[in-house]
């Protein structure tokens, strides 16, 4: 339980960033090397190299090192059920939200106009 | 891309609650109305493509809000919210279930304590809300059934959201 509620953490601290979510997609599309995910952020290799960490400790994801390059995979079955159920909680949250934030500019745009 | 205002969502499994807080570019009365009258609430509960609809509601404490969650399709999901402590506009708690279209509670499924609270945040208002389940059985329980459950796969699955966020 307790390693569950650690690694439960560690995926929503990974998915929490928005560099670390294209790493996490570029990766749903296929492995690539670390050479190849960093180039599109313009970050120097060691603070994208964080992130890399972040995702690996949060078990998402895995690298090989073959030769000189690093390449980097999904791993999309460490999502758990509990994890997936989480995650959709919480973009139910987000969106009911959005929806809150519109409906109180329109009402504001209502009394202003009264 | 919206900025999240401070929107801060955090399960603690130990305790079997889930912290959802975030900010609002209103004052609290109207925040307030927002979550406590049914034609308001009708205009934002349901998260999308989701819509809201009401069939009855007593804002007091001992009442209850009886409302569906609507797909596109029509498929229709009911829930009741009963209203357990009110303090205008700081804090109301309710206890949140599901049930079918006349309000009778599905005695198989655990329900959730939801506390919430309003607090000024300079000229916005800042929302917490705490939903905390009896027990991690009664958490795991409602998991295995949201997963199995039509609602959830009209939201974004997260595969969904990996293969759009590139």
């Amino acid at each position: 339980m307790e390693n569950h509620s650690l690694a439960l953490n560690h995926v929503f601290h990974a998915l929490a960033d928005p560099t670390r979510r294209s790493v996490i997609a570029r990766l749903g599309r296929g492995s690539a090397s670390i050479k190849d995910l960093a180039e599109p952020f313009g970050l120097g290799l060691p603070s994208f190299l964080k992130h890399i960490k972040v995702l690996e400790l949060s078990g998402l994801i895995a690298s090989e090192k073959v030769g000189r390059v690093r390449t980097c995979t999904l791993k999309r079955e460490n999502l758990s059920a509990a994890e997936k159920w989480f995650e959709q909680q919480r973009l139910a949250w987000q969106s009911r939200y959005d929806n809150l934030d519109d409906l109180l500019t329109n009402l504001k745009g209502e009394e202003s106009e009264n | 891309m919206k900025t999240d205002a401070l929107f801060d969502f955090l399960v603690d499994k130990e305790k079997s609650t889930i912290t959802i807080q975030r900010k609002f570019a209103a004052r609290r009365q109207l925040v307030w109305d927002c979550y406590t009258k049914s034609e308001l609430l009708d205009r934002w509960f349901a998260p999308k493509p989701l819509t809201t609809k009401t069939r009855s509601m007593d804002f007091r404490e001992g009442g209850h809000w009886l409302y569906a969650m609507v797909e596109p399709s029509g498929q229709e999901y009911w829930g009741r919210m009963d209203y357990q402590t009110i303090r205008p506009i700081d804090h109301y708690t309710a206890l949140d279930g599901f049930c079918d279209d006349t309000g009778a509670l599905n005695p198989a499924l655990p329900r959730s304590t939801w506390n919430v609270t309003f607090l000024d945040a300079g000229t916005q208002t800042r929302v917490e809300t705490v939903v905390s389940y009896a027990s991690a059985e009664a958490l795991e329980q409602v998991i295995q059934m949201g997963l199995q459950d039509g609602l959830t796969s009209t939201l974004e699955r997260l595969d969904e959201l990996l293969a759009t966020l590139s």
